[in-house]
């Protein structure tokens, strides 16, 4: 499949570089995978997302069905705001994240990196007014991120989109149809997420390039978005999480407090699913805790095994995602690490190639309690222009 | 009265680095700078309104990563950014792209030359190895070789063995490589003219040598043995400009307690009883230290702000023979619009960034001649970057600014001194250099900021405009630098050190000579040393 906006992605992939996500044909990168990392932090660049599933789950139930799926208090969500959430199974291993906008009283969307039907259709058993619509194909997407991301949608006359606080949803009258514009995005910087008819995608992507063209605006794709949301600390699926209802082996998934997500987690709030695991969870302790690492030298540690001492003998856990930080020049990574392990020497135990010679190492890491990157412009209002 | 325990004297890059980790280890640390901005040559100024010129230094590759990540430079607002795709000009009006991307890089040499492109492995692979073995000794202090303190010996078997590891054949080629001119190095490798005078232009860039000069071959290497994030030769440019990195360390240095004072030209080092004490301020204040460090070149340091009697005999000589020769100028220029050059596509990767107006061989050494004969030419070797083609931070939405770096330019002329007009006139020579390769560019100019190495001097405070703090040449470097017996960062003087870029390693935005000044003083005043040991490449 390909995204409605293909037409000009194609005629910038001057790579070839492409993958695939939900079936639909995705550019791992377009020219250097780093150079468009760069103009996330320091221009700004977009990612198509028309490939992330998109929901409608509408009616007078709509609200308790999804308070009853998450483990977040939706009846908190404002009117044109979004949230973060995840749901979980009974066991409360986490099947996925996403965000919920709401746009009207009884009607909300739900995203999400894996596909959810099923899911969804299961939640919804019992409630009897509530529809759930895939508008995965219905709706274009395109996520703007960086620091110019504000300044090039106010030249694209976007009037007022400066107001928006992170997480507002505004309209805009584009065409003759509305244009959805979220403050929202998976880079940890300033940014924006658009949503429009797969008609106008072609006019959109037109408007935003045109007025982007003084502002360095440039596609990015898979590589780099996996860079920026690793600086910024988030999660992904395959990485951090194996999704619940695709795990074989016994707790090889993972349950929000595992994953430093016990914040998302409303015990107040009407009974969801997995709360009582997760009760129990929450007493316990969880077994690993995902943890932000700052580790010595500039090797990344990718697979590495974590252990308590230099000699690398007692292992404590295991890196999900690593790299280095070109941004906050630090050798990043998330890692999970057993809880009773943190504190103290954690070691990584770091393998490379160096002319086809393999080498490993061991290197000292220290726990971040901040995420790498989260510069004050991302929470802004209004935010600056460059 | 307030004694402080260390008063450096120069508020650029490492003058701010030699602060921070001074005032690291605890010390009572005050920075006097003689211009009302920080930064030196490292320095961000709006010069015309809405456009901000990286006055001086305009790139960035050699920057310690181990002394960005130790002071946190992220956090002080630093991001460096690499930029993509420059083009060389030839005077046949042939055009030569480098691409980040290996096979588009190959494929471009191929088109000029199959041999040249295949060449180009051997020629990286050589040079990576020249580079790794110089790379480790950058945040080391040189040993002294006629010393037989256990440390000397240590750091002279760590030479030693990095040389070993060399290989026998190596070794003869290092040796050949140091002495070298950058033309003859090069013609090892490659036939294409235009090729050998891109690959040779870095080994003139700074220097009063000519791309035939014995001795350019390192200067090259100094050129290309930096790096962004892993990628070696890769040059970035900081957001905000240059002036981010001085603001940066200076972020690093205040949070670590140092003061940081301009407006505050060092008159004369005071010295009592063969001591350094304190400084005289051109403001008649005097201000008193345990240290004081001075980051200011060799020859200014010893010739302009000591009292000669203070100094041991033969130092005023030696400094002021010190080889620190004004070869280069600048041209800092405000656009209206991204200048379009003849023979380069429409391509959003490649038609900005930078700009090698390198000509040939031929041409860069005729240019080389001029200055000679203390005369600019009419047709320099210029390198060119249009930092705005990628900063959004430093010229309004749509408009540019173009930084020219020109090698040559003589620091006076035969015909006697710089004077405006004939600023003027070596600026507009550059002009017509560029406008010969893009047409229309002179109609897009909005503002000019034309430097000699007479403004270089005058403003930044370094001798004759010199941007490396004296030659790069075999005789400067390493444990000759800045002289022989003083390459250990203390100086004839007690008490009195250097941290500029006189010392080792010598120019560059590295921040490396601040910082291993920093550690041989926190070990003289025996604290625990705050400075990294090891740059990233042990391995």
């Amino acid at each position: 499949m390909r995204s409605p906006f293909y037409p000009r992605e194609e005629a910038l992939n001057i790579r070839e570089a492409w993958a695939a996500w939900n079936g639909y044909k995705f550019a791992e990168y377009y020219y250097d995978a780093e150079y468009e990392y760069f103009c996330v932090r320091n221009t700004c660049g977009t990612y198509d997302i028309c490939p992330m599933q998109k929901y409608f789950v509408q009616g007078r139930d709509a609200e308790a069905m999804l308070n009853r799926m998450v483990t977040r208090d939706i009846s908190k969500l404002q009117l044109n705001r979004v949230t973060y959430v995840v749901w979980c199974t009974d066991e409360g291993r986490m099947v996925d994240d996403g965000t919920i906008f709401r746009l009207a009283d009884d009607k909300y969307m739900l995203t999400c990196g894996s596909p959810c039907s099923a899911w969804l259709k299961m939640s919804a058993f019992g409630f009897t007014d509530v529809s759930v619509t895939d508008m995965t194909d219905e709706i274009a997407a395109l996520s703007l991120q960086g620091p110019t991301s504000c300044a090039v949608l106010k030249k694209m006359g976007l009037q007022g989109i400066e107001a928006a606080k992170p997480f507002d949803i505004v309209h805009f009258p584009f065409h003759g149809e509305s244009l959805m514009v979220s403050r929202t995005g998976f880079t940890g910087d300033l940014g924006y997420e658009l949503w429009i008819k797969p008609e106008l995608a072609l006019q959109m992507w037109d408007e935003l390039y045109a007025a982007g063209a003084d502002y360095g605006i440039q596609p990015f794709g898979e590589a780099a978005t996996n860079m920026a949301r690793l600086e910024a600390g988030f999660i992904m699926p395959g990485m951090e999480f194996n999704e619940a209802l695709k795990t074989i082996h016994f707790e090889h998934d993972q349950t929000p407090f595992e994953l430093n997500l016990g914040w998302l987690v409303d015990f107040n709030k009407p009974h969801f699913n997995g709360r009582s695991a997760l009760l129990k969870e929450k007493e316990r302790g969880p077994k690993y805790t995902l943890t932000r690492l700052d580790i010595e030298g500039n090797k990344p540690a990718e697979d590495s095994y974590l252990y308590r001492n230099k000699g690398c003998t007692q292992e404590i856990g295991y890196v999900t995602s690593a790299m280095w930080s070109p941004a906050v020049k630090a050798n990043i990574a998330l890692a999970m690490i057993r809880t009773d392990y943190l504190q103290g020497e954690i070691w990584a135990e770091i393998y490379y190639q160096k002319e086809l010679r393999h080498y490993s190492k061991a290197a000292r890491c220290t726990v971040m309690k901040k995420p790498f990157w989260a510069p004050s412009r991302a929470r802004a209002t209004p935010p600056p222009d460059c | 009265m307030k004694k402080y325990d260390a008063i450096v004297i120069g508020a650029g890059h490492n003058g701010l680095t030699n602060a921070a980790y001074l005032a690291k280890a605890g010390l009572d640390v005050v920075v006097v700078e003689k211009n009302d901005y920080i930064g030196g040559a490292s320095a961000s100024r709006e010069m015309h309104e809405g456009w901000i010129y990286s006055s001086s230094s305009y790139v960035c590759s050699m920057l310690r990563q181990a002394l960005h990540r130790d002071l946190n430079l992220t956090k002080h607002g630093l991001i460096l950014v690499p930029y993509l795709g420059t083009v060389n000009f030839g005077d046949d009006g042939s055009t030569l792209f480098d691409y980040p991307n290996e096979e588009a890089a190959y494929l471009e040499l191929k088109r000029h030359s199959p041999h040249d492109a295949d060449s180009m492995h051997r020629f990286q692979a050589d040079l990576g190895r020249y580079a790794q073995f110089i790379r480790k000794t950058l945040l080391r202090t040189p040993p002294d070789p006629t010393s037989f303190r256990l440390r000397d010996i240590r750091e002279l078997l760590f030479l030693g063995k990095q040389v070993w590891a060399l290989g026998e054949k190596e070794m003869y080629e290092y040796v050949r490589f140091f002495t070298m001119s950058a033309a003859e190095f090069l013609e090892d490798y490659f036939e294409n003219d235009l090729i050998k005078a891109a690959m040779a232009s870095p080994g003139i860039i700074g220097t009063a040598l000519g791309v035939y000069s014995p001795g350019s071959a390192y200067i090259l290497l100094h050129h290309v043995m930096g790096d962004v994030d892993g990628n070696i030769g890769a040059w970035g440019l900081a957001r905000g400009g240059m002036g981010a990195i001085s603001a940066a360390i200076a972020g690093a240095a205040r949070e670590h307690g140092s003061e940081i004072r301009t407006e505050a030209g060092v008159q004369q080092v005071l010295v009592e009883n063969g001591r350094a004490v304190g400084v005289a301020l051109e403001s008649g204040e005097e201000l008193y230290a345990g240290i004081v460090v001075s980051n200011l070149d060799a020859k200014r340091t010893f010739t302009k702000i000591m009292d000669r009697k203070d100094l041991p005999p033969g130092i005023y000589e030696k400094a002021n023979n010190f080889k620190i020769r004004g070869s280069s100028g600048k041209v800092n220029i405000a656009l209206s619009g991204l200048p379009k050059f003849t023979g380069v596509p429409d391509n959003r990767y490649i038609d900005r960034g930078g700009q090698g107006f390198t000509g040939s061989l031929e041409t860069m050494e005729r240019a080389y001649d001029c200055w000679k004969h203390g005369r600019w030419s009419d047709d320099p070797f210029v390198e060119s970057v249009i930092p705005s083609a990628w900063d959004p931070t430093v010229a309004p939405a749509g408009k540019h600014w173009m930084s020219n770096f020109i090698q040559y330019c003589p620091p006076t002329l035969a015909d006697g001194p710089w004077t405006p007009e004939k600023r003027d006139a070596f600026g507009q020579a550059v002009v017509n250099k560029i406008e010969r390769y893009s047409p229309g560019f002179k109609d897009l100019i909005v503002h000019m900021e034309v430097r000699t190495p007479h403004e270089i001097e005058q403003e930044v405070g370094l001798t004759e405009g010199n941007i490396f703090q004296g030659e790069l040449t075999i005789d400067q470097l390493l444990f000759n630098r800045p002289f022989p017996g003083y390459a250990q960062y203390r100086m004839p003087v007690k008490n009195l050190y250097m941290c500029g870029s006189s010392t080792h390693p010598g120019g560059g935005v590295s921040s490396a000579c601040g910082a291993n000044a920093a550690r041989e003083i926190l070990m003289d005043l025996k604290r625990p040393n705050t400075v990294p040991e090891d740059d990233f490449y042990d391995e």
